[in-house]
């Protein structure tokens, strides 16, 4: 992760600086014909491999426990047991109670090991409470941190504590990375969308993430072509790459794909690795390693010979 | 990191049955042309010859417009309704067909797939369907006056958009109740004769809809027979000019649609991103090819340089190619000559002072390419913001304040479409009032709509296609006192 720039703290003047609007109806058929791009053949096996290792693979459930933790930190670890062909995933992103017993599992295996905290997924606690938590989090062994915007306040127009919190959460990280989670669901249009991008790129997180996965609208195409150009945008100004990740609902190969497309034309070739993209998923692994089967074979494979954690 | 490259995804042919040759189609039948004469049409992309066409003569264009007089009695006698389930049977075809046709309008014309797929062949179903719905209400579409058809519509259509500009045409002449010759343009006949077998399939009466192909002298011999009522028009300026000299002094009625040089134009408040993709699609849609292409770019000079770099990013995104690939975004230059006609252009944009930008894109060694093009420093008094260049090339030019915008997008010859990017919707209203252009998009380019009339001022010629006003180019309108 050390080619991901230091993170260097802008105000927010520099947003102003940048500025920009969004054409909803523009952005969204943009979006429509990237998705149409066709990926086939040795292409897609690249896109695949890349998808595979740009993953987070995720449990944020109340019911996690230690036993489920560390299954899950060992698929992390070998999404496919037995095929050394078969890479890593990039983290694994869980609660912040947990993160001691991935730690552990995670340990010397080149997994990042993401929690996510600030009162996640609603951001509604005292900022000391969320600090707290980062901190903690960080202690027991996190190296990534997702964190949420509050929206209520960003919302109400508040943008100095938006800029302020995302800050104190990155200063609170010290060395782990911060992942800021818009929950582009609640913002409720692009214009937004991108306004919020670009705060939290200037109060310095390493990532700009979509969504928590815990509301109806979770990452779409076009949220992740509006974050990708703010990135884009960004990077022209400070010279300061900062990675996009998306996640929720994230269930089929074919869209881990159609995202990595959108990087590839908006961001180009620098984002397509997993110190600048993220996909926050859980089940989507397993469907990738199928259709890398099925590529290599012509055909697709019983789902049970794909493990289930 | 290795740098992903999209492996090839080519559209199968295997779909078109493409002849060896071809016939011409006259009163429902494929017939040879009485003089025995053929040409050969290619593939733009590849310079492979696909098959030999008709070159219709005076004898063909006389038994063409016979047949089509001959059958102009029984259709017009029809009821509405029933002229309408003929239209909507061949609106239902064209969708039954759509993949084949756009197969085909590609591999003839050099359009990439994707917009023959996306764009070209659906827009060509809903005409007919839109059409179709107007042939049993002419006696509402146009209140206190009654709706006659005209006879025996003479119809040349441009190589642009093959298909598209053949629905234009014959959708609305047979919803009116009229009988139609159409000559495609001679460098794209192979989807029209297509269409052709599309009418025999849907029942269409024989006579209603004739094909006849070939290049100017057989428009000639179309325009300037005595039997026919009506000349549509889609192309040049300079063969309009000919065609309403030819057509003077006869009681047809005629539309001219002609060139264009639109200008597009960007306020500092526009969304920009949005906007770079709008320029891209104005000019580069179709290799430019296209009448209403926003071929000059005005924007302001407060954001020129931040706009015209993000252009620049995107163009190094387009990847040029094999049309027939499913991620190809710019195809192959219709013809040779289209082609020399494009470099001669871009050599006088050079030689006058403009800054030429060309990204990186590699030229297939065979077929007709040319990369997407920006001159920047452009004046007025350029050529090339002047002419038609009807290739893959944009002028940008800069303005300060809104009048000053409409003073330059306005002074051209021509008048045909225009595009105004500002968030600010009175500053739409008061350009759109102000442009003096047929179409006036904001906040979007090149979308088009059956619903929606589209035609020029000035020099772009006169008539409208598209929406009620379409209907009525092919329709006498008698007050009914």
């Amino acid at each position: 992760m050390s080619s991901v720039a230091t993170a260097t703290q802008h105000s927010l003047e520099i947003v102003d600086r940048i500025g920009g609007s969004v054409d909803a109806v523009g952005a969204t058929e943009r979006a429509a014909s990237l998705s149409k791009r066709s990926i086939k053949k040795d292409s897609k096996a690249w896109a695949l491999d890349l998808a595979l290792r740009c993953c987070d693979l995720t449990t944020l459930e109340g019911s996690d426990s230690p036993g489920k933790i560390r299954q899950l930190a060992s698929k992390a670890i070998r999404p496919a047991p037995g095929d050394s062909s078969i890479p890593s995933v990039a983290a694994l992103c869980i609660y912040p109670r947990l993160v001691a017993v991935a730690a552990e599992t995670l340990k010397g295996s080149g997994v990042h090991l993401a929690s996510v905290a600030t009162s996640f997924p609603s951001g509604q606690a005292t900022l000391e409470a969320r600090l707290a938590e980062i901190k903690q989090a960080v202690a027991d062994g996190a190296d990534e941190i997702d964190i949420v915007i509050s929206r209520g306040a960003f919302l109400a127009g508040d943008e100095d504590t938006i800029f302020e919190e995302v800050a104190a959460s990155v200063e609170a990280a010290g060395e782990a990375h911060v992942k800021t989670i818009l929950e582009t669901g609640e913002l409720g249009s692009y214009d937004r969308i991108r306004r919020a991008s670009l705060i939290a790129m200037a109060a310095g997180s390493h990532f700009i993430k979509t969504s928590t996965g815990k509301i109806g609208e979770s990452a779409t195409m076009p949220s992740a072509l509006v974050m990708a150009e703010a990135i884009r945008d960004f990077a022209e100004l400070t010279g300061r790459e900062v990675g996009l990740k998306v996640a929720g609902g994230i269930r089929a190969s074919k869209d881990t794909v159609r995202y990595l497309v959108i990087v590839h034309e908006t961001l180009g070739d620098d984002w397509l690795t997993p110190d600048r993209f993220r996909i926050g998923a859980s089940s989507v692994v397993n469907d990738i390693l199928m259709q890398i089967d099925f590529l290599r074979t012509g055909r697709y494979s019983d789902p049970d010979r794909y493990t289930l954690d | 990191m290795a740098k992903w490259d999209y492996s090839a995804a080519p559209e199968s042919t295997e779909i078109v049955d493409v002849r060896d040759t071809y016939g011409l189609f006259i009163d429902g039948q494929f017939v040879g042309p009485a003089s025995n004469d053929y040409f050969k049409t290619i593939n733009p992309a590849t310079e492979e010859v696909l098959a030999a066409i008709p070159i219709a003569g005076e004898t063909d264009i006389d038994n063409a417009v016979r047949a089509a007089r001959k059958a102009f009695k029984k259709w017009a006698a029809l009821s509405g309704g029933e002229r309408a389930k003929y239209i909507f049977r061949i609106a239902r075809i064209l969708q039954e067909r759509a993949r084949e046709l756009a197969v085909l309008e590609s591999m003839n014309g050099g359009k990439p797939i994707k917009e023959s797929r996306d764009v070209d062949v659906p827009l060509v179903a809903a005409h007919f369907f839109y059409y179709a719905g107007w042939a049993d209400k002419l006696d509402y579409a146009f209140p206190g006056r009654r709706a006659e058809p005209l006879g025996v519509c003479a119809q040349i259509i441009p190589w642009n958009f093959p298909l598209l500009m053949l629905s234009w045409k014959i959708a609305p002449a047979l919803a009116g109740g009229n009988t139609v010759v159409l000559k495609p343009a001679e460098t794209t006949p192979l989807t029209a004769l297509l269409f052709a077998d599309i009418c025999r399939q849907a029942g269409l009466p024989p006579g209603v809809v004739n094909i006849v192909t070939g290049a100017g002298p057989t428009g000639q011999a179309l325009v300037r027979h005595d039997d026919v009522d009506k000349v549509a028009f889609t192309g040049s300026t300079e063969v309009g000019k000919e065609i309403q000299r030819a057509v003077a002094g006869t009681d047809k009625e005629l539309t001219l649609e002609l060139g264009g040089k639109a200008a597009n134009i960007i306020f500092d408040d526009a969304p920009l991103d949005q906007a770079v993709e709008g320029i891209v699609n104005g000019i580069f849609f179709n290799q430019g090819h296209v009448c209403c292409a926003g071929s000059r770019l005005f924007v302001q000079e407060s954001i020129a340089e931040r706009l015209i770099g993000k252009l620049k990013q995107r163009l190094a995104t387009l990847r040029l190619g094999d049309p027939l690939d499913k991620n190809t975004d710019i195809g192959a230059i219709n013809s040779r000559d289209q082609l020399e006609k494009i470099r001669k252009l871009v050599g006088i944009g050079v030689e006058e002072g403009a800054e030429l930008y060309q990204p990186a894109c590699d030229i297939p060694e065979r077929g007709f390419f040319f990369p997407p093009t920006v001159f920047t420093g452009v004046s007025q008094s350029h050529r090339i913001a002047q002419e038609e260049i009807f290739g893959p090339v944009l002028s940008v030019m800069t303005f300060r304040t809104p009048a000053e915008a409409v003073t330059k997008a306005n002074n051209t010859p021509f008048g045909l479409s225009a595009g105004v990017w500002t968030e600010k919707g009175s500053r739409i209203l008061w350009m759109a009032d102000r442009l003096q252009a047929g179409v006036v998009w904001a906040n979007t380019f090149n979308r088009f709509d059956p619903t929606s009339p589209f035609g020029g001022y000035k020099e772009s010629g006169f008539g409208r296609e598209g929406g009620r006003h379409g209907l009525e180019a092919y329709l006498r309108l008698k007050e009914t006192t």
